[in-house]
């Protein structure tokens, strides 16, 4: 099931957390609502952290991450990067990049097998990524956009994507990604994807703002209405574009 | 651009989302909202007016143009639009797209106006939309068809303008001059009386302007009195008509005055016989014998108040036999040179009857010469009975004085031809009176052009129009001797004229 929430009266929750199959980061908020929502969720699934990233709340847009590990960027400091470690399971490999564009959120678009890249990255990076993801990458833009992790949100069942990616981008990033993919908005029409919302195989959480459409949209397309922590499928493995409903 | 440097172009086909409202499929846009929904979102047309009164004139069928400029314009115009769109407020917080009339029917007094506006709402989504603006026209006639309603021919103001002599040389003048200033672009009416002209105004003080004005161009005199119409005596408030009454000096120029003796004193034992050389505000005399002269302001003037002896009517034509110049006796009057001569002259209507000569003195040795026709005073003839000549006891009077060159020979090749050159005249009524001496007028009009050809001192203050329908002849140049005065083409004005196509047309078809 998708839920909505708000952190701090701001919709853009993707900002604020992150949240993969095997972790989720959360921002430390003035209040415990945000984290609450997700602890009521996750919390006998997976470990619900609370952290900053180099000081600071917008830890969605900062680190990049899936089940098998986790890419922080190089201004994290020592003891956020020490308790990240401790906090997370002992198969995630929690590593420091040091990449320019530090903001690896915006950059990195990730599920548990391939990853989307900002073009611009080092190659280093990019084979770090690998490593540590154990993803395949791809340098890619999204509807003409570099921040390919702003704009698209997928995981392993499927994909949303700018409201202006055409047809064709549309089909080719899904051959690439290996899951259904759909044009869409979240929070009222924004077409942030990313800010607002964050998603793993079996649940999403998005903006307060988002209407039912959109929910409706985000729950057909990432196949969330039957989906349980434990039946974690893998047979969605074919190319396919999914209509809306 | 891509393209056409050869590379290869994916094709791209915009896809479709759903609307984020109501979920109907369709292309992404700004808001990512179909226009319905992006329409009950956001009402653009919020806080822009849709009900307008306007002040509308029945009389002149023009609308108030606040705070008090009236525009006139006809339904469904173009100006009407324009006057209607600039009423509203606020229409600059978004863009105005286009604007037509709805048909209402003339008499109900609405008008309603159909705009498209456009504004960007919602992260850059820009809607447009469009309304109907009612505009109420309310009756209200302006000042100027409610002060006609009321009364017609209301003035305030009249002048009277008047000259005690036997000819409107004078009016025809004046009437040039307050065309040049545009002194009486404020009356209302405008009335030929019988020795003057009559001047109304809606105000005291354009009254009074006017009569200034003349007061600078004239040698008058002028008095004022009131006539109460009514009053309020509660608030204090009077209302009078006022009349001016403004008399020009008899004196023209050409006329030859006895000056009564204490003038003659006063003035340095001049003359006593005079000739007026010019008239503006203040009168130039000169002694023909002496050429000696002098200027009299309105106030010497009016104190003494003198009459001409023989007016320019009086004028007799001679011809000129033998003309000797005095040696050093060179005047310079106001700008116009003259030079004393002794002549031999003998009258026009003489010649070939009998053999009287005259031998006089001339002020106007510099242009006469054996041969012209001169037009004079005479004297010889002349059978006066001014009181002022009956005080000079012992004065022996020459047998004529001589005025001016007569060209009246040389003109009558040139009759009947126009001239090229006009002048603009004031709108004036009638008197119904005067209506006899219309051919009078038109003589005396005939005379008054032929003296602006004379004299360029007197073309210098008033505005001369190219007359259109002249067309100079190859023949005139063919002209022997000295040309008849007239007026270069320089000195002309192109009188503005808007209608000069349908003039040039009927032209082609003449």
């Amino acid at each position: 099931m998708a839920t909505r929430l708000q952190f701090e009266n701001s919709c853009e929750v993707g900002v604020f957390s992150k949240l993969t199959n095997a972790y989720c980061l959360v921002a430390i908020g003035g209040s415990e609502n945000f984290y609450s929502a997700f602890e009521s969720d996750l919390a006998d699934v997976i470990p619900v952290v609370k952290t900053s990233i180099a000081g600071t709340r917008i830890i969605g847009r900062l680190c990049a991450g899936n089940k098998n590990g986790l890419l922080l960027p190089h201004n994290t400091t020592d003891q956020e990067l020490q308790h990240l470690r401790n906090s997370l399971p002992d198969q995630v490999v929690v590593q420091r990049v040091e990449e320019r564009l530090s903001a690896l959120g915006n950059c990195i678009a990730c599920n548990d097998h391939v990853a989307l890249t900002h073009t611009d990255l080092d190659k280093e990076t990019e084979e770090m990524i690998a490593d540590v993801l154990g993803v395949e990458v791809f340098r890619q833009t999204i509807a003409g956009n570099i921040l390919v992790g702003s704009y698209c949100a997928f995981s392993n069942t499927g994909g949303l994507v700018h409201p202006h990616t055409s047809v064709e981008d549309l089909d080719e990033l899904s051959t690439l990604l290996q899951v259904p993919l759909v044009a869409g908005t979240v929070n009222r029409g924004s077409e942030v994807i990313a800010a607002g919302i964050t998603v793993n195989d079996w649940t999403a959480f998005c903006g307060s703002d988002t209407t039912a459409t959109e929910l409706s949209v985000i729950e057909s397309v990432f196949k969330l209405r039957a989906a349980q922590p434990t039946a974690i499928v893998d047979e969605m493995r074919k190319s396919l574009i999914d209509s809306y409903v | 651009m891509a393209e056409e440097a050869g590379m290869f172009m994916v094709h791209q086909t915009v896809g479709s989302v759903l609307c984020c409202k109501c979920g109907i499929p369709m292309p992404p846009n700004a808001a990512n909202m179909c226009v319905k929904c992006l329409r009950s979102e956001v009402d653009i047309t919020e806080g822009l007016q849709k009900h307008v009164i306007i002040i509308h004139c029945p009389e002149c069928d023009s609308y108030l143009q606040p705070p008090r400029t009236w525009l006139k314009a006809q339904l469904e115009s173009k100006e009407l639009l324009t006057f209607c769109v600039k009423r509203l407020k606020n229409l600059n917080k978004v863009r105005l797209v286009n604007a037509e009339f709805i048909w209402t029917e003339p008499h109900s007094k609405r008008i309603k106006v159909k705009l498209k506006v456009q504004k960007e709402v919602l992260n850059g989504a820009v809607l447009e939309q469009s309304y109907v603006v009612e505009y109420v026209q309310q009756e209200h006639m302006c000042e100027s068809c409610s002060r006609v309603q009321a009364n017609p021919d209301q003035w305030v103001a009249a002048v009277q303008l008047r000259q005690h002599v036997s000819h409107r040389r004078t009016f025809f003048y004046i009437e040039q001059l307050i065309l040049k200033h545009g002194a009486a672009a404020s009356a209302i009416k405008i009335k030929q009386m019988e020795q003057g002209i009559d001047f109304f105004f809606s105000s005291r003080s354009h009254g009074v302007k006017f009569v200034e004005f003349i007061g600078k161009v004239a040698p008058v005199r002028s008095r004022h009195d009131k006539q109460l119409v009514s009053h309020d005596s509660k608030s204090n408030n009077y209302n009078y008509k006022y009349t001016f009454s403004v008399e020009i000096s008899p004196i023209c120029r050409e006329d030859l005055i006895c000056l009564p003796p204490k003038v003659a004193l006063s003035l340095g034992n001049i003359g006593p016989l005079v000739i007026c050389t010019k008239v503006t505000n203040s009168i130039a005399l000169l002694d023909p014998f002496t050429l000696r002269h002098c200027f009299l302001d309105s106030d010497q003037y009016w104190r003494s108040s003198f009459k001409s002896l023989l007016t320019s009517r009086q004028l007799v034509e001679y011809i000129v036999l033998d003309v000797e110049i005095h040696v050093s006796s060179e005047v310079n009057v106001g700008g116009s040179k003259y030079i004393l001569a002794d002549a031999q002259v003998a009258r026009v209507s003489d010649f070939g009857k009998n053999d009287t000569i005259f031998t006089i003195t001339t002020h106007l040795g510099h242009i006469l010469s054996p041969g012209d026709y001169a037009l004079g005073y005479d004297l010889y003839r002349a059978n006066s009975n001014d009181i002022e000549l009956d005080k000079y006891k012992g004065l022996n009077l020459p047998d004529a004085i001589l005025i001016k060159k007569s060209y009246e020979e040389k003109r009558q090749r040139k009759r009947g031809k126009p001239r090229s050159w006009k002048l603009k005249s004031l709108d004036m009524e009638i008197d119904d009176r005067d209506r006899g001496g219309q051919e009078k007028t038109n003589s005396e009009y005939e005379q008054f052009l032929k003296d602006l050809e004379e004299n360029p001192d007197m073309r210098f203050n008033i505005s001369l129009y190219r007359n259109r329908e002249y067309q100079p002849s190859e023949i005139a140049s063919m002209t022997d001797g000295e040309e008849v005065p007239s007026v270069p083409i320089e000195e002309l004005l192109a009188d503005l004229d808007l209608s000069e196509d349908e003039d040039g047309d009927s032209n082609m078809k003449d």
